[in-house]
């Protein structure tokens, strides 16, 4: 039996140590906003934060994430909820299943840099495939974000 | 929705009384647009196919038939009903149909769910507002001129008074159904919603994790399946060991599927294999894995694309078969040219390689089934189910999830004839998953396309002759075994209706047998009609000594309206039109950096008009795509920032491809597995992207999904000539050691 925290509440699971965060999440927890894309860390689809650290929950055992704080799409944070508003007003989506993938690599993001310069983003987010191609659109809504952010605070 | 109520014969809108005390209005539409004319029926035989369900509390929902796969269709019609009732966008929600027959072709391809609905979702709207009106004034009891429909409520234009939709519902239900020509539809300056900017109605889902695609669907009590499947196509399972597999924590139960064959014509079967199943995804995947299976390959294990792209070379150098639409002479012409040039192209196959790999969720119970799967065609998957398994098709249901990206691939019910197939087994609901590496290695691809292109130029740089050699595995083989040339539907996506007024232009076709299944992409065969066709003009404008954009204009020819078959006759103007729009917002003819260069392609599809200039840039021998500006001629337009949308995303679906894009098989067997060595444009390779979408509200809509990509490989490559000198003919750049 392990526990897993998910977005500060405790799913006590079964499952081997080594099955891959992300199918302990969709079919165990059963939180099925985060994606399977690859299974080799190469899409993004399936990032999750643990302990505030962009993960590909694909490539990560279970056994790792148990006891430490995991945080998916389901969850909120200050910095969530200014990219989903900004992702809003841009119009980000279009089939819109990466997008659980884009939302928490671009809240690590700013978790860590208040004021991402576009290389920053580009760095940042190239670890996550759209096949829909909305790159664009994600670059200006994190800039978007970071200015609802700033006007909130003014 | 079980009694018809209301029933006038002049119109093309019936009521269904609720039992919740709303409306729900439908109506009949077909994908023949000469059908939407008001259906004269009775009330035995009338099937309508759209539906709008007014609530008491002001909802309004909109049921939509076609699927979504992120080219927005459940908010373009919801905004087409939403304009015409004058109504208020936030009590606008949309719920998805199941696969049947009652809703029309719901087939979601060839970017047509717009051209085809529009009219009718508009006259639904202007009916229920027209309803709504009408019990307005009778409360009111003054005339319905008095009365005027406002941000869903209705007024009174002499008292001022207002009564909000909801409150109108119930007396609106009593009422007879206008007369169909007593409903009139907006003018274009009027819109509210339509060509405007409107957001999904789906963003909140989108951006909460909580829009159910098929992968996400749970069902109490299902198993998890993943199946291994032969990496030669048609290959079928000789024997195999599950010892390992079977001591995997979670895996229940192995055993072989045989592959189920369609008939001809119609249908995609299913490969067969060995499934795994188990009580979660993971469990699946490991006990796949670890499987060891002795293959029948089969006759297909000869195919390596290497050898095979060589032979369709070395046929395209003698004549083809001729296909009907030449015109003049071309021998002639070459003999009497003042110069000469040729040259030949190829593209690879290609994958879809959406996001969400295919999977389905079935539960065969006996007698009946039901399905949850993110398909585009949710009839063919009803039809094909009731067949391989005998069953009522009113027996079979089909629940359309949201697609994570179709792109055709989704419009074949291969993978969901798995599940059902393994459900009946296991006698249990169960959903197959697919591995990236069995989406890559067991699609229906991309065709692969060589064509040689030959033309002659007179003294003054004019085009005399154009012959056109081309050969590609037909998608038809997938549906009819040894069709080995290519259908006419593939050859009049660009090649044999190309817009160029040349006086003699000879086309042929040679013979490329498939080996794996072939199937559409986006933008399907104009992929390799805009690449080709594109690259040669401009080859020709260079041995011309002349301006491309000038050349390009020239060989357009003067105004001209081609009326064809479909609803949409073709204008040269208006591709020359979004051909000069681009030029000029790229400012061509400008001084560019060291090492930079501009180039363009124009193409017609889906009938809509595009035209793409790229800018791209050298450093190292490296290509970097720094600008591309598009321009769109498709008519009027729904929501003009999902067009916006679209036209972003084909330029990245163009880009991956022409970077990256490359599907090789080396004896009978896929190469490549996954987004390592199957690469995709990224955020740090996206370059600016500039769409104009031409303002002509007064034209019938086209094609928005598909059009935008098969400019950008051409345009692309195009670029590169100019930044280099460099001739690229051939696809994928990183073959080049561009990448």
């Amino acid at each position: 039996m392990k526990t897993l925290s998910i977005n500060g509440e405790n799913f006590p699971i079964e499952a081997q140590d080594d099955m891959p965060l992300l199918w302990a999440i969709r079919d165990i927890v059963g939180l099925t906003g985060t994606k399977f894309g690859c299974g080799i860390s190469q899409c993004g689809a399936c990032s999750v934060l643990i302990d505030g650290n962009l993960s590909k929950s694909c490539s990560i055992p279970v056994a790792f994430a148990a006891g430490k704080e995991i945080f998916t799409i389901e969850g909120s944070s200050e910095n969530l909820e200014f990219l989903r508003d900004a992702w809003n007003e841009g119009n980000v989506p279009q089939c819109g299943y990466c997008q659980s993938g884009q939302l928490i690599a671009a809240t690590a993001l700013l978790d860590q840099t208040e004021q991402p310069t576009d290389e920053d983003i580009d760095a940042a987010m190239s670890g996550n495939i759209c096949r829909c191609g909305t790159y664009s659109r994600i670059k200006k809504a994190i800039h978007k974000a970071v200015e609802l952010k700033s006007n909130r605070h003014e | 929705m079980n009694k018809i109520q209301n029933l006038s014969r002049r119109s093309f809108v019936k009521v269904f009384g609720l039992a919740s005390g709303g409306i729900l209005l439908g109506c009949t539409a077909s994908g023949n647009k000469k059908a939407f004319i008001p259906i004269v029926t009775d009330e035995n035989s009338f099937t309508p196919n759209l539906f709008i369900n007014i609530q008491k509390d002001g909802n309004i929902t909109l049921i939509a038939s076609r699927s979504e796969m992120g080219q927005g269709i459940r908010t373009s019609l919801a905004s087409a009903i939403a304009d015409e009732m004058e109504a208020d966008w936030k009590y606008i929600s949309v719920s998805q149909a199941t696969g049947d027959e009652k809703y029309g072709n719901q087939n979601t391809d060839g970017s047509r769910s717009v051209r085809t609905m529009l009219e009718p979702m508009r006259k639904m709207g202007a009916t229920a507002k027209k309803m709504l009106i009408t019990a307005a004034a009778n409360k009111w009891q003054v005339s319905e001129n008095d009365c005027i429909a406002v941000n869903h409520h209705v007024i009174n234009t002499n008292s001022e008074e207002k009564i909000f939709f909801g409150d109108l519902v119930e007396a609106a239900a009593g009422l007879e159904i206008p007369d169909a020509k007593n409903i009139a539809l907006k003018e274009t300056k009027d819109f509210n919603y339509i060509g405007k900017t409107l957001k999904s109605v789906d963003l909140k889902d989108f951006t909460h994790g909580t829009a159910i695609y098929g992968i996400d669907k749970r069902i109490p009590n299902m198993k998890f399946a993943a199946i291994a499947r032969c990496p030669v196509t048609f290959g079928s399972v000789k024997s195999f060991d599950s010892t390992t597999s079977k001591s995997i924590a979670g895996v229940e139960k192995i055993f072989s599927m045989d592959r189920m064959v369609p008939p001809t014509g119609k249908f995609f079967g299913m490969l067969g294999g060995v499934a795994v199943i188990a009580n979660n995804t993971w469990a699946a995947f490991q006990g796949k894995e670890n499987l060891e299976i002795e293959w029948d390959l089969g006759a297909n294990r000869d195919y390596t694309t290497q050898s095979y792209n060589q032979k369709i070379s070395d046929r395209l150098e003698s004549n083809g078969k001729l296909v009907p639409g030449s015109r003049g002479n071309v021998a002639t012409a070459f003999d009497d040219s003042y110069q000469m040039i040729e040259a030949t192209y190829h593209i690879p196959h290609l994958v879809h390689a959406p996001m969400e790999v295919p999977n389905a969720t079935a539960w065969f119970q006996g007698d009946s089934c039901e399905v949850w799967a993110p398909v585009q065609d949710p009839q063919t998957v009803r039809s094909e189910i009731a067949h391989f398994f005998n069953l009522e098709i009113e027996k079979v249901t089909v629940h359309v999830t949201f697609l994570g990206g179709g792109f055709g691939r989704k419009s074949k019910s291969d993978f969901v004839v798995e599940a059902v197939a393994v459900s009946k087994e296991i006698n249990a609901p169960v959903q197959v998953v697919w591995t990236r590496e069995d989406d890559i290695r067991h699609s229906f691809y991309h065709s692969t396309c060589t064509q040689h292109i030959k033309g002659s130029l007179d003294k003054n740089g004019q085009v005399t002759g154009w012959l056109h050699r081309v050969a590609f595995p037909s998608i038809v083989s997938s549906f009819k075994p040894l069709s080995d040339y290519a259908s006419g539907f593939e050859l009049g996506q660009g090649f044999i209706n190309n817009p160029y007024q040349i006086p003699n232009f000879r086309f042929e076709n040679a013979k490329a047998e498939a080996q794996i299944r072939i199937g559409w992409m986006r933008s399907v065969i104009h992929i390799h009609s805009g690449f080709g066709i594109n690259s040669f003009v401009d080859e020709l404008a260079a041995k011309a000594g002349k301006d491309p954009l000038a050349f390009h204009l020239d060989l357009l020819g003067k105004d001209q309206v081609e009326k064809g078959k479909s609803d949409f006759p073709f204008e040269s103007r208006r591709l020359k039109n979004v051909l000069t729009t681009v030029t000029q917002k790229a400012n061509w003819g400008k001084k560019l950096p060291e090492g930079h260069g501009l180039g363009f392609a124009v193409h017609y599809s889906f009938y809509s008009y595009v035209a793409t200039v790229v800018e791209v840039s050298t450093n190292d021998d490296k290509i970097k795509v720094e600008n591309i500006w598009t321009a769109i001629d498709c008519g009027l337009v729904l929501n003009k920032d999902n067009v916006i949308n679209q036209l972003e995303g084909a330029a990245i679906f163009g880009m991956s491809l022409t970077m990256f894009g490359k599907i090789t098989t080396e004896e009978g067997a896929i190469v490549q597995s996954n987004y390592h060595d199957y690469p995709m444009t990224r955020m740090k390779d996206t370059p600016n992207i500039d769409i104009t979408v031409i303002d002509n509200m007064e034209t019938a809509p086209t094609g928005v999904g598909e059009p935008g990509v098969p400019l950008i490989a051409p345009a692309i490559c195009n670029a590169i000539f100019k930044a280099t000198g460099k001739r690229i003919r051939s696809l994928p750049l990183a073959d080049h050691g561009l990448v």
